[in-house]
């Protein structure tokens, strides 16, 4: 039971792979990454029933609040830059 | 079925892996990386390393990607070509990988019974663990008080490479203020004008705290420890600097609060340490540190997490402030 | 009663897989980055419900069911805010919804 859904899952995170390579723009790179992370934290949690050890799900908790934290340092980053690109223009001109 | 599942990710690895070599984008070899850390950890679990698949998913997925993408922030987006010397780091590189295939035709197979490693130290910690020390976690009974020692290197490291990127990064701190009439800074600001994120994560701050400190504690029953926690920890604190801006970071756990965290957390362990010799035993026993030997050991270990625990978690806030806070040229 | 539950845990996994398919189908497969966010998005949302729901059926009560709980609210409550974000990113450095095929947009 728990195997059909682990292939699925690992399938999936197989196309979001493809999508990460490759995804013309750097935004779809981006949303390929947040997608691999959520489909991790769902193989970590059905591959820890699969293993039949439900302390494992620690793991899945921890990736589940990190993930998140890494596509906001992502966004971040675009900002900063653009506003850096906004003030080099201001000063060249 | 096991097998099957190590070869996929283990595929998946490769290919993620040419691809961070062959792009020259920096920004999309940070992206690969990220997903190259989630592969690991998905890899680790799947051959039923908890311990270190909840330390890479702490470090590798959220907080290395942070720090890259601040070095990105400071410096280029695109490779510099190199097109000299190609052909003999490539000749290099072939034969040192022949020779390390070569070498790992002695190596017993994965999970041999017959290996030595399952034979003479294996049974040996599985067997004494409940007896000497009493907790179930025995990852956490070898890293804290059998190889006590080689922890508190670890601590060691991790401290060195704190004040070795705070001596780099910290020099021109006195250039930050901004002097004309621009925009503030962009990393004040932070995502603060953006209401949904800002809402959800302060939603989310407590929490991962919270969590940060239940696997520390709870590193003795289940997978976790000092160096998940501390990571856990930090990622929620550069949560909130990512998305109040980083002054406000700084006025809710300012430098000197990090830096006396890291230094702390280092000397604690210590402090345990010479706390068995003078108790009356050796360097780091810590049967000696209350009447019952078992008892001695939880306790013990207990404080060796928490000293880990602290020093990590500053030492990584140390290094995102460091790089969070100088401006690009 | 135990089998019923197990029946129920079965189609819920087996309609989490689907759905975590076909997501990963169309974000691959899907011409324009708005439209790929929308497959995405089915699976940080759908699939994740189906699948722990599925799993917390086979767990009965027990810490384990509240950890899942646990997991089921942080990617709910994180997976729609990170599409929004990064939708709202790509939408303010001037990707445009709406073009049928991807222009090259190296940023």
């Amino acid at each position: 039971m728990y195997y059909i859904v682990s292939i699925a899952i690992l399938i999936t995170m197989a196309l979001a792979l493809a999508r990460a390579l490759l995804g013309p723009s750097v935004y779809d790179r981006v949303l390929a990454v947040n997608m691999f992370g959520t489909k991790t934290t769902l193989l970590l949690s059905v591959i820890a029933f699969l293993y039949g050890r439900p302390d494992f799900l620690d793991l899945a908790l921890t990736y589940a609040l990190i993930n998140f934290i890494g596509v906001l340092a992502v966004l971040e980053f675009f900002q900063s830059r653009s506003i850096r690109r906004v003030n080099n223009r201001v000063d060249g001109n | 079925m096991v097998i099957l599942f190590a070869v996929f990710l283990l595929t998946l690895l490769v290919l993620t892996a040419v691809a961070i070599v062959r792009t020259e984008n920096l920004f999309v070899a940070v992206m690969l990386t990220g997903i190259f850390s989630l592969l690991m950890a998905a890899n680790f679990f799947v051959l039923d390393a908890a311990d270190v698949a909840l330390t890479e998913a702490a470090i590798g997925a959220g907080i290395t990607t942070v720090l890259f993408l601040g070095a990105l922030a400071l410096t280029a987006e695109h490779e510099k070509s190199v097109s000299a010397g190609r052909w003999l780091s490539m000749g290099v590189v072939i034969v040192t990988t022949l020779v390390l295939i070569y070498a790992t035709f002695d190596k017993p197979r994965l999970g041999d019974p017959q290996a030595p490693v399952h034979l003479h130290v294996a049974p040996w910690y599985l067997d004494k663990t409940p007896e000497i020390i009493g907790i179930p976690n025995v990852v956490t009974a070898v890293l804290g008080s059998f190889r006590g020692y080689d922890t508190l290197g670890e601590l060691f490291v991790v401290f060195t490479a704190c004040i070795g990127v705070l001596f780099i990064l910290s020099g021109r701190r006195g250039r930050h203020l901004p002097s004309n009439g621009r925009a503030s800074s962009s990393t004040d600001q932070g995502l603060g004008h953006h209401l949904i994120p800002k809402v959800v994560g302060r939603l989310l701050i407590p929490f991962i705290v919270l969590f940060g400190f239940y696997v520390q504690f709870h590193g003795e029953y289940g997978p976790g420890g000092g160096f998940q926690a501390g990571a856990i920890v930090a990622a929620g604190i550069i949560l909130y600097a990512l998305l109040e801006g980083e002054t406000q970071a700084l006025k809710a756990v300012p430098l000197p609060a990090l830096m006396g965290m890291v230094v702390g957390g280092a000397m604690l362990y210590g402090a345990v340490g010479i706390a068995g010799i003078v108790l009356g035993g050796n360097f780091l026993d810590y049967s000696v540190l209350a009447d019952n030997p078992v008892t001695g050991q939880q306790i013990g270990i207990l404080i060796i997490e928490l000293g880990v625990g602290i020093a990590v978690c500053g030492a990584l806030l140390s290094i995102f402030h460091a790089f969070a806070a100088r401006e690009p040229s | 009663m135990d089998s019923a539950s197990d029946v129920l845990s079965w189609i819920l996994l087996a309609l989490g897989g689907g759905f975590v398919f076909v997501g990963g189908l169309g974000a691959l497969r899907l011409p324009n980055f708005y439209t790929r966010m929308h497959a995405a998005s089915l699976t940080d949302s759908m699939a994740s419900i189906l699948i722990l729901l599925g799993i917390m059926l086979q767990a009965g009560w027990s810490l384990a069911a509240i950890k899942l709980l646990a997991i089921l609210a942080f990617l709910l409550l994180t997976g729609p805010t990170a599409s929004y974000a990064l939708a709202n990113a790509a939408l303010l450095s001037g990707l445009k919804p709406g073009s049928s095929a991807d222009e090259s947009k190296e940023n």
